[in-house]
């Protein structure tokens, strides 16, 4: 049966309401998503096990809505259901978050910025924005004055909210206790060494054993979705680059990819080898600033300066081509912004040729000693199902037997033509997710050798109009960015700047599973189980 | 045979100080003279050795190390530095046990200072000389844990407590491992006082003396003695990482400075003790039978032989610190419970037989 017999059976008033990059769009009313979704979640020949994103709407006049993208670990099969309420007042729709654990968070990020809640979420508390926050911004009728800069705490609740719907269409509110009175809660950050970033993790510890862990973000939340609805198009490039820093060129490769695939435009070959090696070499400078900064959140400073020394000369590589070293602003709409530096494919093979060289020395100092062993191997371990579940990608899904690197399922730019193995492992613990990252770096290198001397001549960029308008309708793309499937979904309305742009954090659902992770492991073990699962705060926080 | 002891020198102080005034005030002159110059020796084997764990620690990392303040080999950054944490503010902390946590800084640097008057520098240069000496540097030692605790309980931080318990429960059972190898040594010479067991070694080093046993005594000494002076890979009772600092978080200025000061000299004394028990102290070294060379090694003054050897045991410990990442608690104290502890019990039993039996050389 294919998909959309799937939701008809169980949504009789299910239908298509377009098509995006090969992927349907099915509309289904709030009362029958339920049934839809557990068809789906549920289907016999591949469930659509795996929730690649949860994205909120408004459509003005015709209420609000979310978008569910869902897509089968099985099969790699892909559908989006829509569904929508036209009370603006009071919208409600169900919650999924039992068949996809990491709706759960990804329903209180639509609730934070649209006000939709969902009744049987467990946690219906705001994810980014303080509290006492006035309107939901993400609504096209948000009063941006209605919050004065408030200078005082905004204190935690340490009760979550779950609403339900009775019968006769009232709410019901249940609290359940996140933090009682008698847990000894830690703060881990938001200024912490070893979070990397403006993350909190407010941590019930009893003894050393960690209890429960509730992240609490938004410290370096930056509205980057609503200021992107008043950009134009090329403008909107700047955003993904500030995302996650580590993943800059491959975020805004994506979102170039979104626009080119529906402005239907051609990108020349020689870009699409550029933008490929470009990312891989991302890709190494991602992990090795994972490997440096893992082995000094378990206390070897060693270590760190090794992966640091490396990282160097692929910013200066970067910086040769592009101008930035962080921050690039290298891809743009049609191609890349410049043609390679003479000396590009000279020093990126003698880069290569290098790490591979100091690459045993990496694994003497830290992989073989005993001390790492211990305490990485069986800490933090996460199943199959649950990486699936909670949406973990990249390193991390993939450390725990998840097959989901985009470029080998949904290959993009020039991945087809190249060969390197995905690598998996099975344990599914920190010392898994370390080495899957680390195989990582030498497929990586795989990957740039093939393509370094292949690199067609011809035009960078392809020239577009200097005011690009795109046509109607929902459009998406994805990536392999260096930490998980990083997605864009933009709405276009025909205008110069996009309706809606939501941007798929990589680092959200890997933020999500800390909890599941944690829980009875040791404080040390947080910071190497945070470490191994490898977030962005910038790219969690959007 | 010593060319370099200062015994007689002295004593001929003390007798040109006595002959000049009542002996009372003559030794309170000379207890004020020694006090003073212990501080001095103390700040400034602090400075030699801050400076070169940044150096070695440097020289690990691929990096340079300080080089810029004092010429090319950055030799005044360390004096820089404690001369800005001179001028620091002191912090006091609202919610704090204000007395308890002034007390606690204190408590570590004259647990610190007590062991290091112990140290044998040369013959006749030991400040506290006692027939129970090196069970008194095991006693005085063990204040330093008090401090730690009451640093961290009296904060009133999370974190602190966090570190102070880790400390505590940590360098508890590491003392068991420290105690039960310097019981071997004891063992070995039949003495506590250490400037004996020093004198013992004239022939041959316990390391030598001893063969398996010392050997093993020596490299479980070493790990025991890494985790009491809370160095890495046993640096988790101020875990950077996890806890920002630890037991120390809340202190600022030379309260702080004072708990990184004991630190560095902790691995001082631990390194001194390692060498006085098994490398011979300031004992040159001796080889039975090689009558020439041991007359060579005798022109080198034992003050020397004694911070050489310290020295060469605090380069051993820097290397593991800037090797090994850091064990979490249980596997700290698994380690010392089932591993080291029986270990060492095992090695005095051994100790013990071999020197019934006469099987030490």
């Amino acid at each position: 049966m294919n998909l959309l017999d799937t939701i008809i059976k169980a949504a009789p008033e299910a239908h298509i309401v377009t098509e995006t990059d090969g992927i349907q769009i099915v509309a289904v009313t709030p009362e029958e998503l339920p049934a839809a979704a557990q068809a789906l979640a549920q289907r016999p020949e591949g469930a659509m096990d795996f929730l690649y994103d949860l994205t909120g709407m408004d459509w003005g006049e015709e209420g609000l809505g979310v978008l569910y993208q869902l897509e089968s670990t099985a099969t790699g099969e892909r559908i989006i259901l829509r569904t929508q309420t036209t009370d603006r007042e009071r919208p409600l729709l169900p919650s999924v978050s039992t068949l996809w654990p990491t709706a759960e968070i990804k329903e209180r990020e639509a609730f934070d910025f649209l006000g939709i809640r969902f009744t049987g979420n467990p946690d219906m508390r705001r994810l980014y924005l303080r509290e006492d926050w006035k309107g939901y911004p993400l609504r096209k009728d948000y009063d941006a004055t209605a919050n004065e800069l408030t200078l005082d705490n905004e204190i935690n609740a340490d009760t979550t909210e779950e609403y339900t719907l009775r019968p006769d269409g009232t709410l019901e509110c249940h609290e359940h206790q996140l933090f009682g009175n008698d847990d000894f809660v830690v703060n881990i950050g938001p200024q912490h060494p070893s979070t990397h970033g403006v993350l909190r993790l407010r941590t019930a510890l009893d003894g050393e054993v960690i209890r429960h862990v509730d992240p609490i973000l938004g410290y370096i939340h930056r509205g980057i979705e609503k200021m992107a609805e008043r950009m134009t198009y090329p403008q909107t490039l700047a955003m993904t680059d500030r995302l996650d820093y580590l993943s800059a060129h491959q975020n805004r490769h994506a979102l170039c990819r979104c626009i080119e695939g529906a402005m239907e435009l051609e990108v020349p070959e020689r870009a699409e080898y550029i933008r490929t090696i470009m990312d891989e070499l991302q890709r190494i400078d991602s992990h090795l600033l994972f490997y440096s900064c893992l082995a000094m959140d378990m206390g070897a400073l060693t270590p760190f300066f090794y992966g640091f020394r490396e990282r160097e000369m692929i910013l200066n590589i970067f910086e040769e081509t592009t101008g930035g070293r962080l921050i690039q602003n290298y891809n743009v709409i049609g191609g890349v912004r410049a043609d390679l530096h003479p000396d590009f494919c000279n020093k990126t093979k003698e880069f290569i040729v290098h790490l591979r060289q100091v690459l045993p020395d990496y694994h003497n100092i830290f992989t073989g000693s005993i001390i790492a062993k211990t305490r990485l191997e069986g800490v933090g371990r996460l199943s199959r199902e649950q990486v699936i579940g909670l949406g973990a990608t990249g390193g991390t899904g993939r450390a725990s037997g998840w097959a989901n690197d985009v470029r080998k399922r949904h290959p993009y730019a020039v991945y087809d033509q190249v060969d390197f193995e995905e690598v998996v492992r099975t344990e599914g613990d920190s010392m898994a997710r370390y080495l899957v990252r680390m195989d990582e770096i030498e497929q990586s290198c795989r990957i740039i050798e093939q393509l370094i001397d292949r690199i067609p001549e011809g035009p960078v960029r392809t020239k577009t109009k200097p005011i690009i308008k795109l046509p109607e309708g929902i459009f998406t793309a994805s990536v392999e960015a260096s930490r998980g499937a990083f997605g864009v979904l933009l709405e276009s309305r025909g205008d110069k700047s996009p309706y809606r742009l939501h941007f798929r954090s990589t680092g959200l659902p890997l933020v999500h599973t800390m909890d599941t992770a944690c829980r009875g492991a040791k404080l040390a073990d947080l910071i190497a189980i945070g470490g191994s699962i490898d977030f962005v705060i910038p790219d969690i926080d959007r | 045979m010593n060319y370099y002891d200062i015994n007689s020198l002295n004593q001929s102080i003390h007798g040109t100080l006595s002959s000049l005034m009542p002996e009372g005030l003559a030794i309170t002159l000379e207890g004020i003279a020694v006090g003073l110059l212990i501080i001095v020796l103390y700040a400034l084997l602090a400075i030699v050795l801050i400076y070169m764990e940044r150096r070695v620690c440097a020289a690990f990392q691929c990096r340079i190390g300080p080089n810029r303040v004092g010429g090319r080999g950055g030799l005044l950054q360390v004096p820089a530095d404690v001369l800005k944490i001179l001028t620091k503010e002191i912090i006091s902390l609202r919610h704090a046990d204000r007395f308890l946590y002034n007390l606690a800084p204190f408590l570590v640097i004259l647990a610190s200072i007590f062991s290091f008057a112990c140290l044998p520098w040369n013959q006749g240069a030991e400040i506290l000389r006692m027939d129970i000496g090196i069970f008194f540097v095991l006693a005085a030692s063990s204040i330093g844990v008090l401090g730690i605790l009451l640093a961290g309980w009296s904060s009133n931080s999370k974190y602190t407590v966090i570190g102070a318990v880790r400390s505590g429960a940590m360098i508890i059972s590491y003392e068991l491992s420290i105690g039960l190898t310097v019981l071997t040594m004891v063992l070995l010479s039949g003495t506590m006082d250490i400037q004996e067991i020093v004198m013992e070694q004239e022939h041959l080093w316990n390391i030598f003396r001893g063969h398996i046993p010392a050997l093993l005594a020596f490299c479980v000494y070493l790990i025991a003695g890494n985790a009491e002076a809370n160095r890495g890979p046993f640096d988790l009772a101020e875990a950077e990482q996890e806890l920002t600092a630890g037991y120390h978080t809340e202190y600022s200025g030379m309260h702080f400075g004072f708990f990184y000061l004991a630190e560095y000299l902790n691995l001082f004394i631990t390194a001194g003790i390692a060498s006085t028990l098994f490398l011979g102290g300031w004992m040159p070294f001796h080889i039975p039978g090689l009558d020439g060379l041991n007359a060579v090694m005798d022109w080198i003054p034992g003050v020397v032989w004694f911070v050489g050897k310290t020295f060469a045991v605090v380069f051993l410990l820097m290397w593991i610190r800037w090797t090994f990442p850091r064990l979490r608690i249980d596997q700290v104290l698994t380690l010392e419970w089932k591993y080291l502890m029986p270990l060492s019990l095992v090695i005095v039993l051994l100790m013990t037989l071999c020197v019934i039996f006469g099987l030490v050389l």
